[in-house]
């Protein structure tokens, strides 16, 4: 223990790098899934061929995209945006699937009615569909964030610093409470930041977390019982 | 008014929904078309707004051709209530009410103000308005669905079935609600049921759909029920089996009527205005019973 008192600010620097490298792609990730998604969910066409990518993409293994990524884009290969670029490609692979379920989930009544009173398409994708798919997004989003943050730790083996670089030093100089250390901080992250999403959904969508109505029979006739 | 000449709807499946469809729904009355499920209510009524439109014939609205006006700009003239009220779950009910003129940019401040006001013209309390759908009852769900319809202050309202979710108790309180407003509000009142009783009711002019919209018949309710053109209309008013041919008996000195099964349909009153349009049957077991003809 006496190792983690005296390297607070080495756990906290590394905790901020991890920070630094995981947050974006989840964001960009969200950003990016929606067009996708809501394309996918558009043609017979292009849901095919966007959710075989996405499949095929979660399932390069990450070093090689990581050394693929420099030479396409043109980053350095121990540059964080090499590891932000790969770690968005990996969130969209999961989060692509969830927006274009998402909107397929939603009531077509309810999207019939929206068009039925004057909404164009792009209003009704912006007020209705994507807010009502919003729980699907959610619940996709979640895991993508832990997922994420699990992930940027590869960071450590092309150099880009990350709690995982506590692991591979703590390997190497045989500190186990270092290894520990990074262990516990990339735990705690996921969980704060799987915290923060929760809560901001509760606050976007009050209405997902209204209670049933409760079903009486005097309940129905509006006027006569106010 | 809203005029339908030589109408045919072909979907792209190869159904042939509605086929050489000829009708005039006058202004300020209310027509409502009535036939069994598959019928093509639906598809006509959606031909008015443009939600489908037909593969030949033109439908016209005070002499314009609805083909010619852009669709979202012909919705947001016309106010449509459907089944299971359509209503965005994830907007509260003042919201709703407020949906199109808010699309159409009128100032959320008096929006929601206009759409209070609506509230009480569908009797509804005003402090259901901060809820969300799911809180409210399936009637009061159905009248903010008709809030909405009416948002826009518009001639035309269009009624898909809209009170074929609630029970019949709930069923009656509406329908005489929509007769009060009609009265008031004086709109061009295209309703779709699958119910004759609710049809009789309502309508100013009945219209009655055989498969692939064909119409067996169109008249005010008393001449259907006076004059059924054909055993097909018969049958689907229900004179056939008995139930609207109604003889008096007395019993213990008072005068009750009964139909040719025995059943009690009511007593014998002084005609008035509204029972004269409901038709000879207005008796209390009419329409509240929801009893299906059929
Ligand atoms: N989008 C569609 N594509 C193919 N067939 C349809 C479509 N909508 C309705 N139909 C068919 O058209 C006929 C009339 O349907 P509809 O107008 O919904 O009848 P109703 O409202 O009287 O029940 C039915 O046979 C129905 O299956
Ligand atoms: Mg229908």
């Amino acid at each position: 223990m006496s190792w983690v008192w005296s390297n607070l600010d080495l756990i906290w620097d590394r905790t901020l790098d991890h920070v630094v490298l995981s947050v974006p792609p989840i964001v960009l990730a969200l950003l990016l899934s929606v067009p996708l998604g809501a394309l996918a969910n558009r043609y017979r066409v292009s849901r095919g061929v966007i959710l075989s990518a996405a499949g095929l993409l979660y399932a390069i293994p990450s070093l090689p995209l990581l050394i693929v990524i420099p030479a396409v884009v043109g980053t350095s290969a121990r540059s964080p945006v090499t590891l932000i670029i790969a770690l968005t490609l990996y969130g969209i692979a999961l989060m692509v699937r969830v927006v274009a379920d998402g909107l397929a989930s939603v009531d077509p009544d309810v999207r019939q009615s929206a068009s039925a009173v004057g909404s164009s398409a792009w209003q009704s994708f912006w007020h209705v569909e994507l807010p009502l798919s919003g729980p699907v997004l959610l619940a996709g989003l979640r895991v993508v964030a832990v997922s994420t943050v699990s992930l940027a730790t590869i960071g450590a083996v092309i150099g880009v610093k990350s709690l995982g670089s506590l692991f591979t030093d703590g390997l190497q100089r045989g500190i186990q409470a270092e290894v520990l250390s990074g262990i516990v901080m990339t735990v705690l992250l996921a969980v704060i930041l799987d915290a923060l999403i929760v809560a901001a959904g509760h606050a976007l969508m009050p209405w997902s977390r209204t209670p049933l109505p409760v079903r009486s029979r005097n309940g129905a006739p509006g006027g006569a019982e106010a | 008014m809203i005029e339908f000449r030589s109408v045919t709807k072909r979907f792209p499946d190869g159904t042939l929904a509605v086929e050489d469809f000829n009708l005039v729904m006058p202004s300020r009355k209310t027509t409502v078309l009535v036939g069994s499920s598959g019928s093509g209510k639906t598809t006509l009524l959606r031909m008015i707004n443009r939600m489908v439109d037909p593969t030949g014939g033109v439908v016209e609205i005070d002499g314009t051709d609805v083909a010619s006006v852009e669709p979202v700009k012909l919705r947001r003239s016309i106010g449509y209530v459907m089944q299971n009220s359509g209503l965005l779950p994830h907007r509260k009910v003042v919201d709703n009410v407020a949906t199109v003129p808010l699309l159409s940019r009128v100032p959320r401040k008096k929006a929601r103000a206009d759409a209070l006001a609506l509230l009480d013209v569908v009797g509804l309390d005003r402090a259901l308005a901060n809820r969300y759908p799911s809180q409210l009852s399936g009637g009061q769900q159905q009248r903010v669905g008709v809030a909405r319809g009416l948002a826009v202050n518009p001639n035309i309202l269009l009624m898909d079935e809209p009170f074929g979710a609630v029970d019949p108790i709930v069923r009656a309180e509406l329908q005489r609600e929509l007769i009060r407003l009609q009265r008031d509000l004086d709109k061009t009142v295209v309703f779709v049921t699958h119910d004759i009783e609710e049809a009789f009711l309502l309508a100013d002019q009945v219209v009655i759909l055989k498969h692939g919209g064909r119409i067996a018949q169109v008249g005010a309710p008393a001449e259907i029920l006076a004059h059924p053109a054909d055993d097909f209309v018969a049958s689907f008013v229900g004179a056939d089996r008995g139930r609207r041919a109604l003889h008096v008996e007395n019993h213990g000195g008072g005068d009750i009527l009964v139909d040719s099964e025995g059943r009690l349909a009511g007593v014998l009153a002084a005609a008035s205005a509204s029972e004269a349009k409901a038709g000879p049957v207005s008796g209390p077991g009419a329409s509240a019973q929801g009893q299906d003809p059929r």
